[in-house]
């Protein structure tokens, strides 16, 4: 079981500072505010076993919380319509660079169980019979791969095999 | 239910729903201790089940989303989310 040290958080922001330099994603220039919630990631990593959204209620249970474990499914659509995420983790460009700062907003994320992503009805879409290879979409990111299985570890957002969904 | 009184200036029941991880829920309650207001708070998360449900369902009545931080002021405002200028307005 992770423990939360000051050596962990280091360890954890370091590696989401290295990610987002690669994906270009950016995270909050406010060093203080993204290391309490690269604290809060961890603590939730404690006691439930991945690292569920610091700033929503998680059930405990994977399969519930896949849509809120960090980076959630809703990261991305946040990010355009409001320049953040919902907890304010992940920041635009413009509030990376400090031109504007990040502000909170309304949680996206379905009430209604049904309606989350991970529960709702897919569709796959048609003409995937005169392809070679099934096509698979993240659902955190979009990121498409064609090949017989999703990768393990998303390349563009690292989200885990578990959280893309047939796309064709 | 363990709710944690913190002492201050009365400015009527406030109450404070908040999630022990949570950066925007940590903001809040640093702006109510530097209005120096009396309330009380719970971190929803630290709870365990029954209570965490009792909690969850006076939580609804306020914000039927159950989004942290919900605030709420004489049993009649409720400010969610850690609106600083609201906050302010009200209990400042
Ligand atoms: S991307 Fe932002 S809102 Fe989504 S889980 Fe991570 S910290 Fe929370």
């Amino acid at each position: 079981m992770i423990e939360i040290t000051k050596e962990n958080i280091d360890k954890l922001f370091a590696k989401l500072d290295s990610d987002t330099r690669k994906s270009s994603y950016f995270l909050n220039p406010d060093s203080d505010f993204t290391r309490e919630l690269v604290e809060g990631l961890i603590a939730n990593e404690s006691r439930y076993g991945y690292q569920a959204c610091p700033c929503r209620l998680a059930a405990g249970d994977r399969n519930e919380d896949i849509d809120i474990i960090c980076p959630c499914d809703y990261r991305d659509a946040d990010l355009d319509d409001f320049g953040a995420c919902y907890c304010a983790l992940y920041v635009s460009k413009d509030i990376a660079e400090g031109k504007t700062t990040a502000q909170p907003l309304p949680d996206r994320r379905p009430v209604k169980r049904e309606e989350r992503p991970q529960f709702r009805e897919k569709k796959v879409g048609k003409g995937y019979s005169e392809l070679s290879h099934p096509v698979w979409r993240c659902r955190v990111c979009g990121y498409l791969a064609a090949r017989d299985e999703p990768p393990g570890v998303c390349p563009i957002c690292k989200a885990t095999k578990d959280r893309f969904d047939r796309f064709m | 239910m363990k709710y944690e009184h913190i002492g201050g200036i009365n400015k009527g029941k406030v109450m404070l729903f908040a999630l022990s991880t949570c950066v925007w829920c940590k903001r809040t309650k640093q702006l109510l201790n530097t209005l120096g207001v009396e309330y009380d708070y719970i971190f929803v998360d630290q709870l365990q089940s029954a209570e965490k449900q009792e909690t969850m369902g006076e939580l609804e009545k306020w914000n039927p989303r159950c989004s942290f931080p919900t605030l709420v002021i004489n049993d009649d405002k409720c400010i969610v989310g850690f609106k600083e200028d609201e906050i302010r307005a009200v209990l400042g």
